[in-house]
């Protein structure tokens, strides 16, 4: 019984005892947007949208987040876009020392390993960055890599990353996988043909995933190196 | 995780020209385990009415039930067939009973309407809030790849054979890249005088 008048008693002593205000600071955002590549026989295309997003705002219309690492080699980054610009700038310079090294570029399927190496040293503090790595392989051939924000990464023919991707991955699938298409043959997929799907499925991403929008930017990448096209998207 | 995606389902309704349809996964699951692959999720409530619903499975059999309970009361009552939008209002109102302690399905109606032969579908919330559209609605726990499929692969007046096929393609790929959903589908074509049922052969893993 005592204890239990002593409660009231205590519970105003500790609220007259101030205590410091905190403030808590958050090192991570969100800011939208989209990657898609797939890997043809000979070239590759990999295209980002250019909306630049943190909540319901737009902060940008014109910010593709695709970078051009080497004459046959472009990267797709999306996620957080403070931790994008910084890895962006960690990896030119690493390039920048290996080409004078080396008095070489460095292939794309080595980009793809250093890019892994670079992402899980910050393994316990990440980049909050999605990357899709896009070139031309040592054979000639079309190559796509995708990773996951502390470095694991895989090669594939296509892969959709970043805000809509859940709404693209499925696509590619069926179209350039051919799945679910009962006696389908795999036939190799045209440069022309690969550059109007990333068309098609942009616009359907942008028509129900706030987050991209604006525009799509596509590279096509080829042995001979790289042309870039901007696509408009609605912008609602 | 949510008490609607505990079990696991998706279902699209489609319209088509003069047919609609409606497909769903058939899997029961709980969490990541599937417990069965024979599962009912869309239900006939008149000729050419149906009903999916995906969401908690024991609320999907007792919501199926009470609708079915309603509905024929409202046909013995009236002596005539049920127009899909006047349904649409009998779920909408069953879930608003229960607006502080909901029942965890979001329903998709698809239906012919008896006397026009118009196509018509909806899809709703948990607590009856409706959408009605003119091209197709989803609803499930892989309802973004849904949209991804059905936003790029539909397109206005499919012949009921394009229709199967256009339905058939966006549930398939859309529940192969979910966890909790998938393992076969079922497909309803309705048309003004023929419903056709298929079932789909998939990837099981």
């Amino acid at each position: 019984m005592e204890a239990m008048a002593m409660m009231p008693y205590q519970q105003e002593q500790t609220n007259h005892i101030e205590r410091p205000i905190q403030h808590r600071f958050s090192p991570y955002d969100f800011n939208g947007g989209t990657v898609l590549a797939i890997a043809g026989e000979d070239f590759a295309v990999i295209a980002s949208d250019t909306r630049l997003m943190t909540g319901f705002s737009i902060l940008a219309r014109d910010v593709p987040k695709t970078t051009q690492y080497t004459t046959n080699t472009v990267v797709g980054s999306c996620g957080f876009h403070g931790d994008v610009l910084t890895l962006t700038k960690v990896i030119q310079t690493r390039l920048k020392m290996f080409t004078y090294l080396h008095q070489k570029e460095m292939d794309t399927s080595s980009v793809a390993a250093m890019l892994s190496t670079v992402l899980y040293y910050r393994r316990f503090f990440p980049y909050y960055v999605y990357n899709i790595v896009a070139g031309i392989d040592t054979e000639g051939k079309g190559c796509v890599y995708s990773f996951d924000p502390v470095g694991s990464y895989e090669r594939e023919t296509y892969r959709a990353g970043g805000s809509a991707s859940s709404m693209l991955q499925p696509l590619l699938d069926n179209q350039i996988g051919m799945k679910n298409q009962e006696g389908a043959k795999q036939v190799p997929l045209a440069k022309a043909k690969a550059v109007a799907l990333v068309k098609d499925v942009f616009t359907s991403a942008a028509e129900r995933d706030i987050h991209t929008g604006d525009a799509v930017c596509i590279h096509v990448i080829t042995k001979q190196g790289t042309t870039k096209e901007t696509y408009p998207l609605r912008r609602d | 995780m949510s008490i609607l995606a505990y079990n696991g389902a998706a279902i699209i309704a489609m319209k088509g020209k003069d047919c609609v349809a409606i497909a769903a996964d058939r899997r029961f699951g709980v969490q990541a385990q599937t417990v069965s692959m024979d599962f009912d999720k869309v239900f006939e409530m008149g000729p050419h009415l149906f009903v999916g619903l995906p969401g908690l499975a024991t609320d999907v059999q007792t919501i199926s039930q009470r609708l079915k309970f309603r509905l024929n009361l409202y046909e013995l009552r009236e002596n005539r067939r049920i127009k899909p939008q006047t349904f649409m209002s009998m779920v909408s109102n069953l879930l608003y009973e229960r607006r502080f302690g909901p029942y965890f399905v979001e329903p998709v109606i698809a239906g012919l309407d008896s006397k026009t032969n118009q196509p018509y579908i909806a899809s709703m919330d948990l607590i009856g809030c409706p959408m009605i559209t003119d091209d197709f609605v989803v609803s499930g726990t892989c309802s973004e790849q849904m949209y991804g499929m059905c936003e790029s692969l539909w397109e206005p007046d499919l012949s009921p054979d394009d229709l199967f096929e256009t339905i058939s393609q966006a549930l398939m790929n859309a529940f192969d890249r979910d966890a909790l959903s998938g393992w076969g589908g079922v497909v309803y074509i309705i048309e003004k005088d023929k419903v056709t049922k298929k079932l789909l052969k998939t990837r099981m893993d």
